[in-house]
């Protein structure tokens, strides 16, 4: 087998008459960061829900840990989690049973231990055992990614995990993110930020138009920006910055 | 087994809902409740149907009653697992995809069940008695799960299609409304010839009367096997039409 953890060619979906995907085509290595770029309505949430089976596409094709989605989605299913765009928590159950009700289904020997483990890396033991609908919103995200990570998948989809969260919670996912990475995970998220790309990604490829406009490293993508520009992103301190000085959180860096 | 696995944990998720909200029980039971009561203290008095007391007459349309106000909260919860995005993270795991809509209704039925014993409890309160042996109860029982499940299947249409809280549960009204047109509250032969001929060549009269002779301990006779077709059909149909819904968002 390759070292190509998700491929995709030519990959095209409509909805009705509006064309979404013409002509997708992008590869993710195994163990990588890979970053979606695009602005709202781009067609990132549509490529992940075809890549995790959710969606079938019109034309191309696309495979996963070297199963076809279409063909091979059972196989595809092992192999994957998704955490979508909007977190999908269970708000009547508490946040240990959530954790325990996923980690029964993917079969994983020791569910409890499994969700108590995950409970205390995500911050979240002291409202293991709230519902969850009383969670705030990044409390919610932050167990939307954990349940997403019992089982250990091979290949990780976020659509847009820090959406809604807090830098200091951003931080904290981003730490995960490359935690699970240096564990060998393969992952690939979108955003529309491209901080977060930068921070994160070991590739990027920009989704616009229906196809990917560019993709590559980020030293690659700075080649295709005007030096100027790139001084002037490095000389001004964020806002991000400017917040986590004030609140005296220096984060994960 | 994978499928029985995940029904059982998906089943156990479900009924862990009904248990934390109790009110989905307790507002299923208020309105046939107040009919019972209303019905028999009130105009039961007045009404001429059959020769024990009224309450006899009366039990088995309240459990219908009952049931198809209760299959309501089928629709909703599916209606909820789908906007809430759990169908999309359980559709996207190696989950076997029948075990979440049988988990539903499985819970449909048990809930709908616990419903159907504290009817009758009270009802027993209220007077009613009956003569029904075992074998009876056991008919009974077995009448009143099919029409549970033809009505389930029927409620996860809406369930999966709905495009919003309202429209999941608002299919339930013209069922909930069917037994005062059947032979449930009083006898159908005084009614007018166009509404008797709909009254007694639907569903619910043909169960009723079943469930009724069984209750009564009084012959049976093609009743019984009208009202299983009803069931069987209906549950062939809508089980037809909710599997077709469901293909369609997976
Ligand atoms: N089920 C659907 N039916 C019709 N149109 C759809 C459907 N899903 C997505 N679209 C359309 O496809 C386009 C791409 O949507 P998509 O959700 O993939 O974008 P996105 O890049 O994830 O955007 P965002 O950043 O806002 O999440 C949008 O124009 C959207 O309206
Ligand atoms: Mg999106």
């Amino acid at each position: 087998m390759t070292d190509v953890a998700i491929q995709v060619n030519d990959l095209r979906k409509s909805f009705k008459d509006a064309h979404v995907l013409k002509g997708v085509d992008f590869d993710v290595r195994r163990g990588e960061i890979f970053a979606l770029l695009g602005s709202n309505g781009a067609g990132k949430t549509t490529t992940i829900n075809i890549l995790s089976t959710l969606l079938k596409s019109d034309g191309g094709s696309a495979s996963v840990c070297g199963f076809d989605v279409q063909r091979q989605s059972e196989k595809v299913r092992e192999s994957i989690s998704l955490t979508g765009q909007f977190a999908a928590v269970d708000g009547i159950l508490t946040g240990r049973e959530n954790l325990v009700l996923i980690a029964k289904l993917r079969g994983v020997a020791d569910a409890r231990k499994t969700a108590d483990m995950l409970l205390s890396r995500f911050g979240l033991r002291d409202a293991a055992n709230r519902r969850a609908d009383a969670y705030s919103g990044g409390m919610a995200r932050r167990l939307d990614i954990a349940m997403s990570l019992v089982g250990t998948p091979a290949v990780i989809f976020l659509d847009e995990p820090t959406t809604g969260l807090d830098p200091e919670a951003r931080l904290e996912v981003w730490k995960t993110v490359k935690e699970l990475a240096d564990g060998g995970t393969t992952i690939l998220l979108t955003t529309q930020h491209l901080e977060e790309a930068e921070r994160l990604a070991d590739r990027i490829a920009i989704l616009h138009g229906g196809k990917i406009i560019a993709s590559g490293t980020l030293d690659e993508l700075k080649k295709l920006f005007p030096p100027a520009e790139v001084e002037y992103i490095e000389k001004q301190p964020s806002l991000e910055d400017i917040f986590l000085a004030i609140v005296g959180q220096t984060g994960g860096k | 087994m994978k499928i029985l696995h995940d029904t059982e944990v998906l089943f156990g998720r479900s009924m862990r809902h009904i248990l934390r909200s109790p009110d989905t029980i307790i507002t299923v039971l208020i309105t046939p409740l107040a009919m019972m009561l209303l019905f028999v203290y009130v105009f039961g008095g007045a009404i001429r149907a059959g020769t024990g007391a009224y309450v006899n007459y009366l039990l088995p349309g309240i459990l219908l009653i009952a049931i198809a106000s209760g299959i309501a909260y089928t629709a909703l919860r599916l209606f909820t697992d789908r906007q809430k995005g759990l169908f999309a993270r359980f559709h996207s795991m190696p989950v076997a995809r029948s075990s979440i809509l049988w988990a539903h209704v499985l819970t449909s039925l048990v809930s709908n069940a616990i419903s159907v014993v504290v009817i009758v409890l009270i009802a027993l309160l209220m007077g009613f008695r009956s003569g029904a042996g075992v074998l009876e109860w056991l008919e009974v029982t077995g009448i009143l799960a099919l029409f549970t499940l033809a009505l389930t299947w029927l409620a996860v249409i809406p369930g999966l299609t709905a495009k919003s809280v309202e429209g999941a549960s608002a299919f339930a009204y013209p069922l909930i409304f069917l037994p005062f047109i059947s032979s449930a509250f009083v006898p159908t032969a005084t009614m007018p010839a166009v509404v008797r001929v709909f009254a007694e060549n639907q569903p619910v009269t043909a169960i009723v009367d079943t469930v009724r002779s069984l209750l009564n301990s009084e012959p049976i006779g093609n009743e019984i096997w009208i009202a299983l077709v009803w069931c069987v059909g209906i549950t062939v149909v809508a089980y037809f039409f909710a599997v077709r819904a469901y293909k369609r968002i997976v």
